[in-house]
């Protein structure tokens, strides 16, 4: 505590110093991932300078790269970044590790809870969940939503043949066994045409995020994430069964599909190559555009399917926006902070493409009906469930995806091995950092 | 010695009067280099020795707690590490081999006169001058099953060489050895080269058969310096990272490398990974010395 004030009282001496000199204008840096977003938010930011005077720059790197860049800086406590608009997962790293300013008074000050969409309050600002304690802005909502090919599905031959061989209508899945059908329906190596593109690639986060998205589905949890306790849960029949659907679905993939992320998902459709692909809805702008996809008019989207039970929930990708606790221009950081959650700002990020977080933006006809995912978009984000939080959430997500790999994509073992050795290495992590003792 | 005195004297002064003297030259060059040495490397390899020894962890606020070796007993009871290594030793294997086979047989081919040899040893030599990340994205392309040109050319129809565990760390060392082979065979055209011809000379007088003459005059000779080749691949290959890192997220092609970069820049788990990189640091040591007096036998004879 000590340290963090001492850290405070010299960063607000040096902005007096630096603010002293340099008349007002400053200079801002956000760091995020380098996807579309973020050149929306850069076009954004330009707004500010030109009421503000202050100038920011979004500076960007490669998802494979982001969450390495990023807490290089951290660990160094290098002032690079003023604001970074960090993975939800790193919440907990950010807060515990000092890495993050706290927001708290700000976000009740604006009243934040109410004004962003709960599940976003919930798992980009709050930690430790439910503590009242807030670390970022939302500032990006995201899921794994689906695009699909709409010619496919209505062509009258294949609906024919569809309905001969599986006994209902082809149409958008509605639970995951329909989509597993729909997945072997359309799956004909000999036509260049495949079922379904799903995520693979196990150097980050993206085949935790397809595989989680199946084990919600299916009524499974990764872990009760307030007591740590992983034994039972982890590994129930619910979250085997989920895992077991998402190898299942991996089966009808295009071949080679070993290291995929939102590039090879887009391509998927792109290319033409299949019928159905899984990706976050920030990378779907792109589908839309008939001049990165010639399948644009004829390409549709829909939300997660729901498991057996009925049970629907989709894997939460998204950031917030937080202040960089090394930061030398903090003060500057808040006032842009509190331009980003006013109204107006909030609809104009929603206009140039960003996924506001913002429930009245999110609600209004206008956002519902600017693109054809929009609507996919609002009903997934009232249903998203979020990985670990914790501050070592990197180790158990590496622990996990070491085990999910080998099984979905090698052919390995089962899904209920697969699951009791991430189970046995997330103990063992937990143990490490004395989670069970408090 | 008065003569001498003088001799001396009038030998060391243009050097003074161009302003440096030989030692002041020599320190010149020297101190720098050691110095940035001693930043660089010296101490951060030793004060790595140091946190190898302790629980410290680069991203948290918590001091670091001298645990002894337990890091070092962690790590080489764990049968995960122990997997990493064994796929490390099978790439090495594979890779320096190809890389030896392919380069030696290059620098034979080429051991002769022909029109634009200069130009056709140029452009062999061109893999070896990229980049390791570009060479990886663009045999990552070669490779894809739906239109890279290697399973087309191959006939191999949709063969996934990066998703089959057990293919993707044959297709990541072919990439390395069609990168690498050139210097290999840069070091054998430059052994070939010096073998003197009187030497084949003799034994076409001798009618040795062209077998005899390659394993009594060619290998011998040239041998020092494919063992130096030898000793760097292995080197090199036993560090892989780029290439591997960038082709494949298999877990079957999980070098050594690619775990300890995880462990401490994803983890942040900076003691025990100083002390993996050190079991590898030793390993390297190890069997870099076997080679060098292997080399030095060599050369005796």
């Amino acid at each position: 505590m000590l340290r963090k004030n001492l850290t405070r009282l010299l960063a607000g001496v040096g902005f007096t110093l630096v603010g002293a000199a340099s008349a007002y204008a400053e200079d801002l840096t956000i760091f995020w991932a380098e996807w579309d977003p973020a050149n929306y938010l850069q076009e954004l930011v330009n707004e500010y300078a030109k009421e503000s005077g202050d100038t920011i720059t979004v500076e960007t790197t490669p998802w494979s790269d982001f969450q390495t860049k990023a807490f290089t800086e951290f660990n160094a406590k290098g002032d690079a970044y003023d604001m970074v608009v960090g993975d939800s997962q790193w919440l907990g790293a950010g807060a515990t590790q000092g890495h993050y300013v706290d927001l708290t008074e700000f976000f009740v000050k604006n009243k934040l809870s109410d004004v962003m969409a709960p599940a976003t309050v919930k798992y980009y600002a709050e930690y430790p969940g439910g503590s009242g304690k807030y670390w970022a802005v939302p500032l990006e909502g995201d899921a794994v939503g689906w695009a699909y090919r709409k010619d496919w599905f209505e062509d009258p031959k294949e609906k024919e043949a569809f309905k001969a061989k599986y006994g209902y209508e082809l149409a958008i899945p509605e639970t995951y066994a329909q989509m597993r059908d729909i997945a072997e329906f359309f799956y004909r190596p000999d036509e260049k045409r495949y079922g379904i593109a799903i995520y693979t690639d196990n150097s980050y986060d993206a085949m935790a995020m397809g595989v989680e998205s199946a084990i919600f589905s299916y009524g499974g949890e990764l872990g009760d994430y307030a007591t740590y306790k992983v034994e039972g849960i982890t590994n129930s029949k619910e979250a085997v069964a989920g895992l077991e659907m998402y190898k299942e679905l991996y089966k009808f993939t295009p071949p080679g599909w070993g290291k995929t992320f939102f590039i090879e998902d887009n391509q998927a459709i792109t290319e033409g190559l299949a019928a159905m692909s899984m990706n976050f809805f920030a990378f779907f702008p792109p589908l839309v555009n008939k001049t990165t996809n010639p399948y644009a008019d004829v390409t549709g989207f829909f939300a997660n399917p729901a498991g057996p039970t009925g049970k629907r929930f989709a894997a939460l990708g998204g950031q917030g926006i937080s202040v960089v606790s090394y930061s030398k221009k903090q003060e500057a950081s808040m006032k842009f902070l509190e331009w980003f959650i006013k109204d107006e700002t909030q609809k104009k990020w929603a206009e140039l493409g960003g996924y506001t977080a913002s429930q009245s933006v999110l609600k209004s006809p206008e956002f519902q009906n600017a693109t054809p995912y929009n609507k996919a978009f609002y009903d997934t984000m009232f249903m998203v469930k979020d990985f670990w939080a914790t501050p070592e959430y990197a180790e158990i997500l590496d622990q996990m995806n070491q085990h999910i790999y080998p099984y979905v994509v090698g052919d390995k073992g089962t899904a209920q091995e697969a699951l009791d050795a991430t189970v046995k290495d997330w103990t063992a992590t937990f143990n490490k950092y004395n989670r069970y003792n408090n | 010695m008065t003569s001498l005195a003088t001799k001396l004297e009038t030998a060391a002064h243009p050097a003074r009067r161009n302003g440096l003297s030989d030692l002041s030259i020599r320190n010149l060059f020297i101190i720098p280099t050691v110095l940035f040495l001693i930043v660089f490397n010296i101490f951060p390899l030793i004060y790595s020795l140091g946190y190898s020894f302790t629980d410290f962890k680069a991203s948290s606020n918590a001091p670091a707690n001298f645990i002894g070796l337990q890091n070092y007993r962690e790590l080489l009871s764990d049968e995960k590490i122990w997997a990493n290594f064994v796929i490390t030793a099978q790439y090495v294997i594979v890779s320096v081999s190809g890389q030896m086979i392919v380069g030696f047989g290059l620098a034979l081919l080429l051991n002769r006169s022909f029109p634009m040899k200069g130009l056709v040893t140029t452009l062999l030599l061109l893999p070896m001058m990229m980049s390791a990340a570009v060479v990886g994205l663009f045999w990552k392309l070669l490779y894809d099953p739906s239109w890279g040109v290697i399973n087309y050319a191959l006939g191999l129809g949709d063969f996934a060489w990066l998703s089959n565990p057990e293919a993707a760390l044959f297709a990541i060392a072919i990439t390395d050895i069609w990168m690498w082979a050139p210097f290999v065979m840069l070091l054998s055209l430059a052994g070939l080269s010096a073998v003197p011809k009187y030497l084949y000379e003799a034994a076409a007088i001798d009618r040795a058969g062209a077998w005899y003459t390659f394993r009594r005059i060619t290998l011998p000779l040239v041998a020092p310096l494919l063992l130096i080749a030898l000793i760097f691949r292995t080197m090199e290959a036993f560090k892989t990272f780029d290439i591997a890192y960038i082709m494949s997220t298999q877990p079957t092609t999980e070098v050594i490398a690619i775990r300890l970069y995880k462990q401490a820049f994803q983890q942040w788990d900076t003691g025990k990974s100083c002390a993996l990189a050190y079991i590898v640091l030793i390993m390297v040591l190890a069997i870099t010395n076997i080679y060098v007096k292997y080399l030095n036998r060599v050369k005796e004879r």
